[in-house]
């Protein structure tokens, strides 16, 4: 369990230990499916992905961003969180082996927290980002 | 087919979705998170968690609980293979837990096309307060749309 980074401690550049990820699976994508209530056919009904001119199903954006989630909660508690965005740069298929890395981007001060901001990213096995994201954690 | 801006401003019914316990097990199974804290409210509050609390991607599953799902779709008057999800933010003011009960205000605050009209994106932002009335989050999104005359060439 992540512990609470210490402001005095955390430098620019400094980095999260990377999570490398399973290969994503279609059973993974029925139970993001299930478990995120995001129904869209396109993500596990392949007959469906065809007619709209997809090779095959994808992975759900947001399956993904619970990948940084994962990443950002394994350098700052939950509760510590306060910002996480991203933006879906390409497209996550069935199969690909996706690695979980951030760096501090930023420390500040603002609303009586100490403030530590992150570039987070989920990369395939090409090197390709697939999200490019940010966080924001309070430090101790 | 055209952009119509007049959608911005437009405010969705709000509605509420609790956070449920077996939800959040199969949200956790799914995106392969372990961590004892999203299961066990024992381990939980040793943590410091005043219950167990939520993953912070566990927001979609709850703005996912709309009963009138599928309301920007039909705003758009769009098919849903024709959307892409371009960029998510989240602002998180509390953590969100099990058995909140949170309501969901979305409304549309920008829309705006690219590559000559063969993609809209459309901004949404959703207000998210528990039981209390607290604000818990505020989540941003911004959906794509394939416009179906460009998809159709």
């Amino acid at each position: 369990m992540a512990t609470v980074p210490k402001f005095s401690e955390v430098k620019v550049g400094d980095a999260i230990t990377p999570i490398v990820l399973p290969p994503i699976t279609r059973h993974q994508l029925a139970l993001y499916c299930g478990g995120s209530g995001d129904h869209n056919p396109i993500h596990v009904d392949l007959d469906f992905a065809k007619k709209f001119g997809f090779k095959d199903v994808f992975a759900h954006g947001m399956l993904s961003m619970g990948f940084l989630g994962r990443l950002v909660t394994s350098y700052a508690p939950r509760d510590r969180i306060r910002k996480l965005g991203t933006r879906f740069t390409s497209i996550t298929w069935v199969g690909d082996v996706i690695t979980l890395q951030g760096k501090v981007t930023g420390k500040r001060e603002e609303g009586g927290e100490k403030l530590i901001d992150l570039e987070v990213r989920c990369t395939n096995q090409n090197g390709q980002d697939t999200l490019q994201g940010h966080a924001t954690v309070a430090a101790a | 087919m055209q952009l119509d801006k007049k959608i911005i401003g437009h405010e969705f019914k709000a509605f509420s979705a609790v956070a449920e316990a077996g939800k959040v097990r199969l949200f956790c199974k799914a995106i392969g998170e372990e961590d004892p804290i999203y299961l066990d409210e024992a381990v939980a509050k040793k943590a410091g968690y005043a219950r167990i609390p939520t993953p912070p991607t566990f927001l979609q599953a709850i703005t996912n609980d709309d009963p009138e799902k599928g309301g920007l779709l039909k705003l758009l008057n769009v098919d849903i293979g024709l959307i892409l999800h371009g960029e998510q933010h989240y602002d998180y003011y509390a953590p969100v837990y099990v058995g909140d009960r949170i309501t969901c205000q979305q409304k549309v605050v920008d829309l705006y096309d690219k590559k000559g009209g063969a993609l809209w994106f459309v901004v949404s932002e959703t207000s998210m307060k528990d039981q209390a009335g607290k604000l818990v989050a505020k989540a941003t999104g911004i959906t794509v749309v394939r416009n179906p005359d460009a998809a159709k060439k």
